[in-house]
């Protein structure tokens, strides 16, 4: 079932655009920087300057995923860096930081690891070997002779020389073709626990972040966003909005009305008296609507025109001594990261420069080059820090409209969404459903599975790829037409639903719902079969080592079996996701009104060789907090055409309290290293559904938890 | 003309009084430390110190400051016991992204002012109303323990 995800990543590759070798191509600003300066800057990734620095140049964005680390890490471990003497800065959007897996200079699909690996360690060990021959020439000793170590170059005698001090030396040499690479066992820097270069700008408010980029008299916009794509502006009150003080300009762009004044509070309060109406049509989407057409989509599936995921054996099983079926479904989702969507954009003449925090730089400089009606050349991106991103920073909506707003004012423009406007404004997690149908045998063992899932397909609707020729879309059917179980006979089809919402990808995409999908269900099954959860799934796994590891080692970890205190029970999941393997087992209780209390996570985690663990502890922790909100609370519910949420009073998230312990253990590999940013959140929200079931007899098939439903329990 | 002091330092804004605290900080005083991310003080990234007493500066308005000591993450680092957090946030290495971490540091001074060696329970109380997505609701619980027991110490050591 690899096939499904090689499609996908072949997808990306191809579909979006010249996918160039990631190369050792200098990008113009340091050619400048080079020519300019005594600074030895062999590649697009380092800079060695006199003083002994060394600044590694990232081209992907923070988003809190710590790749302002990790992509450093990789340069200093084959360079043989002082990790004290290295900083980072962000690179401008040029093709010459294409991420070798998108074919185009974006951070997403938790892919900066798998993807920099080993062009970043290829850099740094292309800059020791440079350094190395420097050194030998001015010793007259052979460079095979010489070994480096922080930062300095060392003959068999004990003389140093220091990196600054062969700057100007090896720049004048040509870059080795083939520069090679430590064996893992020799690792210095990568593997150990490394604290994060941008800690210490984070916690003294000198951190920039989108939101915080400033030019002198620039305007503030805020808008009155159209609450749908096809809504029309109705009636508005310019005049009521033109008199606020300091209200500059009111400009209606194809995404809604924008009110630009001296600042955000001026801004705001224009936009709020503008007290627009618009006419949202006639088919007003509601969430009964949405369930509807997903129920539609499934069934379609179902029939002989359904889009084949997967399929083996038959489709019916003959033998079943016991038969299963349950639909399950989860509602769209927001992201809610914490900084609102905002961009600062200037066009000046042919010029555009913005300030973003942006998870596509590339794909940003080519349609804003579009949208301003300019070469992409002429697009400036300056990447900022994301205060939070999760996939939603990879839309287009924000750097567009501050790049229309600006070159329609004629002045640079901040665009700030408001929290509400944020909430409302689409690229949500699609929401989905299935219908499962399963067979076990007399021995209790599954001999069949069938899924029919419905979703809407963010292939279609992301503008950069599209649904391919058989109609499956791999996001849709990631996590379930891939589930690492055997059972002989499967068919997973797709059939797909086209609410109208627009859909994105949100932290772990379609495996945030497949995996709560599959995994309930199998719980179901083993439950059936009056099997323990996890030996059920164990006995299914037997090809797939490394799901059993690490779900070995969760319940080991977890105490699986062993006594907990009354009213506390454990539940268990487990996926592959962006090449990484993560088991979790969650520990419940349920109080009789029904409050839902998650005690402990324990979680296990194979993702290859690793870069920094301290990360990789924190992004699996941090990912189970993120899907555990929207196991809790998370919907983007419709109603008369327009969402039903505005803010964190009506879409809560998990805060301090509700926040269980959790406990991250990250199991030796060798093997080639997985993602890290997404994968801890696909089996939350199973595995706290599989204890909740547990604990109360009460099967839960669709989230957010029904809180209602376990006090009734 | 509205006075006030921020970081210890006299301020007078020509600014509508109704705009809210924060927007004067971000945008008239440049001190963009502090964050936007709610607007009705529900999610915390906003948290100053009025007098004092943390508060959410995205719902509170300029006039409300008027007279008062503001102090701001730019300048809480002055303080022994800011300067101990901001120390404990960056040994354990507290922030992801770190658009919230403003507003939680701003309230985990504001519970240590008034709680030496606070409990699980306390910081829950204390903390419940910072959000922070990215999840490092673990690493600050840590990190507070980590500058109370430093702050105790110096006491001890004075």
């Amino acid at each position: 079932m690899d096939s499904l995800q090689t499609t996908r990543r072949n997808f990306l590759k191809t579909s979006a655009g010249s996918a160039l070798l990631i190369g050792f191509a200098l990008p113009l600003s340091l050619k400048r920087a080079q020519a300019q300066t005594n600074t030895f800057a062999p590649n697009a990734w380092l800079r060695i300057t006199p003083d002994n620095r060394i600044t590694v140049i990232s081209g992907s964005a923070e988003m809190g995923q710590g790749v302002l680390t990790a992509l450093p890490m990789l340069v200093a471990e084959e360079l043989d860096a002082d990790w004290k003497l290295v900083s980072v800065e962000q690179a401008p959007a040029d093709t010459a930081y294409n991420n070798p897996m998108f074919g185009m200079q974006a951070t997403g699909g938790s892919t900066t690891i798998r993807a920099f690996w080993t062009p970043l360690r290829e850099a740094g060990a292309a800059a020791r070997e440079m350094l190395v021959a420097a050194a030998a020439a001015q010793w007259h000793l052979p460079a095979a002779q010489l070994r480096t170590e922080r930062s300095q170059v060392i003959a068999p005698d004990g003389r140093k020389l220091s990196y600054g001090s062969l700057v100007a030396a090896a720049s004048q040499l040509a870059l080795p073709a083939k520069p090679v690479l430590k064996a893992p066992k020799d690792f210095k820097i990568l593997g150990k626990p490394t604290r994060r270069l941008d800690t210490p700008a984070k916690v003294n408010g000198s951190a920039l972040f989108g939101i915080d980029a400033h030019i002198d008299g620039m305007l503030v916009a805020v808008m009155a966003r159209a609450p749908s794509p096809q809504a029309k502006l109705k009636s508005m009150d310019e005049a009521a909005a033109k008199a606020i003080k300091g209200v500059q300009k009111i400009i209606a762009i194809p995404n809604g009305v924008a009110v630009l004044a001296d600042g955000f509070w001026a801004a705001k309060k224009g936009r709020d008296a503008l007290a627009v109406q618009w006419d949202l049509g006639t088919a007003l989407l509601s969430s009964t609507k949405v369930t509807t057409l997903l129920t539609e989509a499934a069934t379609q599936a179902a029939g002989s025109s359904g889009a084949i995921a997967f399929q083996q054996g038959e489709a019916v099983a003959t033998d079943a001594a016991q038969r299963l079926s349950a639909s399950y479904e989860v509602p769209y989702l927001a992201h809610a990261c914490m900084e609102p969507m905002n961009c600062l954009a200037w066009v000046q003449g042919d010029n555009v420069t913005i300030w973003a925090g942006t998870q596509s730089q590339g794909p940003a400089q080519g349609i804003l080059s579009q949208v301003a009606q300019v070469t992409p050349a002429k697009v400036k991106v300056n990447t900022m820090l994301l205060g939070g991103g999760f996939g939603r920073r990879f839309a287009p909506d924000f750097t567009i409209d501050a790049t229309l707003l600006s070159k329609l004012s004629g002045s640079p423009v901040k665009l700030i969404y408001t929290r509400e406007d944020d909430m409302a404004a689409g690229y949500y997690r699609p929401a989905a459903l299935v219908q499962f149908n399963a067979a076990l045998d007399a021995k209790g063992q599954a001999t069949l599975l069938s899924a029919n899932v419905a979703a809407p397909s963010i292939m279609a609707g992301s503008g950069f790829m599209a649904l391919p020729a058989s109609g499956v879309d791999a996001m849709a059917v990631e996590g379930l037409a891939d589930h690492p179980y055997d059972i002989p006979n499967q068919r997973i089809a797709y059939g797909r639903a086209e609410p109208g919402p627009q859909v994105w990808f949100w932290r772990s995409v379609g495996s945030s719902q497949n995996t709560f999908f599959i995994e309930s269900f199998i719980d179901e099954m083993a439950h059936a079969a009056k099997a323990d959860p996890l030996q059920f799934r164990l006995a299914m796994l037997s090809k797939k080592p490394r799901h059993r590891a690490v779900l070995v080692a969760a319940a080991a970890k977890a105490g699986w079996g062993k006594p907990l205190p009354a009213g506390v029970k454990r539940g268990i999941a487990v996926a592959e996701s962006f090449g990484s393997y993560v088991a979790q087992v969650a520990e419940v209780s349920v109080a009789k009104d029904g409050k839902l209390r998650v005690h402990r996570v324990t979680a296990a985690v194979d993702c290859g060789m690793t870069v920094n663990p301290l990360t990789i502890a924190r992004q699996i922790e941090g990912a189970i907090c993120f899907g555990l909100s929207a196991a809790l609370y998370g919907k983007v519910s419709y109603k008369d055409g327009r969402v039903e949420q505005g803010n964190f009073h009506d879409y809560p998230v998990v805060r301090m309290s509700e926040m269980p312990k959790v406990e991250v253990h990250i199991l030796p590999s060798m093997e080639a290293p997985g993602g890290i940013g997404e994968p801890g959140t696909p089996p939350i929200a199973p595995a706290v559904t599989n204890a909740i079931f547990a604990a109360t007899g009460v099967r839960l098939r669709s989230l957010p938890i029904d809180s209602g439903a376990l006090a009734r329990a | 003309m509205i006075n006030l002091t921020i970081n210890g330092k006299a301020v007078a804004l020509d600014a509508d009084p109704e705009m809210p605290l924060l927007w004067a900080l971000r945008e008239d005083l440049q001190l963009t430390g502090t964050k936007f991310g709610c607007g009705m003080a529900l999610c915390g990234a906003c948290t100053v110190h009025l007098d004092g007493q943390a508060v959410r500066a995205c719902s509170t308005p300029l006039s409300a400051a008027a007279g008062k000591k503001v102090t701001t993450i730019e300048g809480i680092g002055a303080s022994k016991t800011g300067s101990a957090v901001q120390a404990a946030w960056v040994k354990i290495d507290v922030p992801q992204c770190g658009y919230c971490q403003s507003g939680q540091i701003m309230s985990a001074c504001a519970l240590l002012a008034s709680k030496k060696a606070p409990s699980d329970a306390d910081i829950d109380s204390a903390m419940s109303g910072n959000i922070c997505r990215c999840g490092t609701y673990g690493q600050i619980r840590e990190a507070i323990h980590v500058a109370a027991a430093a702050l105790t110490t110096k006491q001890k050591a004075a």
